[in-house]
């Protein structure tokens, strides 16, 4: 899961990090910073580990408030 | 006679902080606090409930995500749901909101930086529960010492549900609208960023925080009778 702030937040370690990249001559625009999260999922299908995850973070992985969040999965055979 | 000391649940969770602070600010302003262990499915029986300061779960993931989990917080919302007055202070603020019983969210002050120092607070309702000893417009002098205390409001959020904003130019976080607290629809749960359990003796710089913990107290004592 990929979990940062929903854009119009305002994300003040995304503008620390991109204040940063200035100094060291990198123009980039519009850094955020989220979170990244690795877990595994004992499912039948890849959409049933998805359902699965979506729920977690709708209840605890991610705030639907001021967060936004990306599922990707990855097959591995059991 | 004496006045009845209302029981103030004050609850405990793994990196609480200030629960003694609290429970100690409560029984000089004439209330009787008990501590609960975040783990206790239910609730003794308390007129009120308090959420103390501090840093619950190493505020990881985000703050107060995972302590909304704790099975007292079931207890807590049922409390809360049938008209108990419930206080979220600082900590306690944040986990209210991770847990619905209040709007909106608290993220990373806007500067980044942890502040700790005394703060000056406008009254924009002292029709509360939690403000009945205050005048409205009112300011009080009240510290602050958190690094997750900007209040992102839903847009939809009424003025009335606003209880304190950071006196103009005084915000230390970077809040929404300058809100330093903010009240449910119901009007029975409240969370601020503030501490008023350190506010309570003038020998310490302000005794302001006395008024609104003073006030809980005394809705607690109203409770109390009520269901007596």
């Amino acid at each position: 899961m990929l979990v940062r702030p929903k854009g119009g937040i305002l994300d003040p370690q995304g503008e620390a990090v991109e204040r940063s990249l200035h100094q060291l001559g990198f123009p980039v625009g519009d850094a955020r910073v989220g979170r990244v999260i690795d877990l595994e999922v004992d499912a039948a299908s890849s959409e049933e580990a998805r359902a699965q995850v979506e729920q977690m973070c709708e209840r605890l992985l991610a705030n639907p408030l001021i967060e936004s969040y990306e599922i990707e999965i990855e097959d591995r055979p059991a | 006679m004496t006045e009845r000391r209302p029981r103030i649940g004050v609850l405990v969770f793994p990196g609480s902080n200030d629960d003694r602070d609290a429970a100690w600010a409560l029984s000089a302003l004439g209330g009787e606090p008990q501590l609960v262990w975040h783990a206790e499915p239910e609730l003794p029986r308390v007129d009120a409930v308090v959420l103390p300061g501090g840093f619950s779960y190493g505020d990881y993931l985000r703050v107060g995500a995972i302590a909304r989990f704790a099975p007292a917080m079931d207890a807590v919302a049922d409390f809360a749901h049938d008209g108990g007055p419930v206080l979220g202070i600082c900590n306690g603020f944040q986990i209210l909101c991770e847990a619905g019983l209040l709007p909106g969210a608290l993220r990373p002050n806007a500067a980044l930086s942890f502040v700790c120092r005394d703060v000056p607070l406008v009254v924009e309702r002292a029709d509360t529960s939690f403000t009945a000893r205050c005048e409205p417009g009112q300011t009080l002098v009240i510290p602050v010492k958190h690094g997750d205390g900007c209040y992102q409001a839903p847009p939809e959020l009424p003025a009335s549900q606003v209880v304190l904003r950071y006196a103009p130019g005084e915000n230390p976080n970077g809040s929404d609208g300058d809100i330093a607290a903010v009240i449910n629809e119901a009007g029975n749960v409240l969370g601020l960023m503030p501490h008023p359990e350190h506010a309570v003796d003038t020998l310490l710089g302000s005794a302001d925080g006395g008024l609104i913990l003073a006030s809980l107290v005394d809705a607690a004592r109203e409770r109390s009778y009520a269901h007596a």
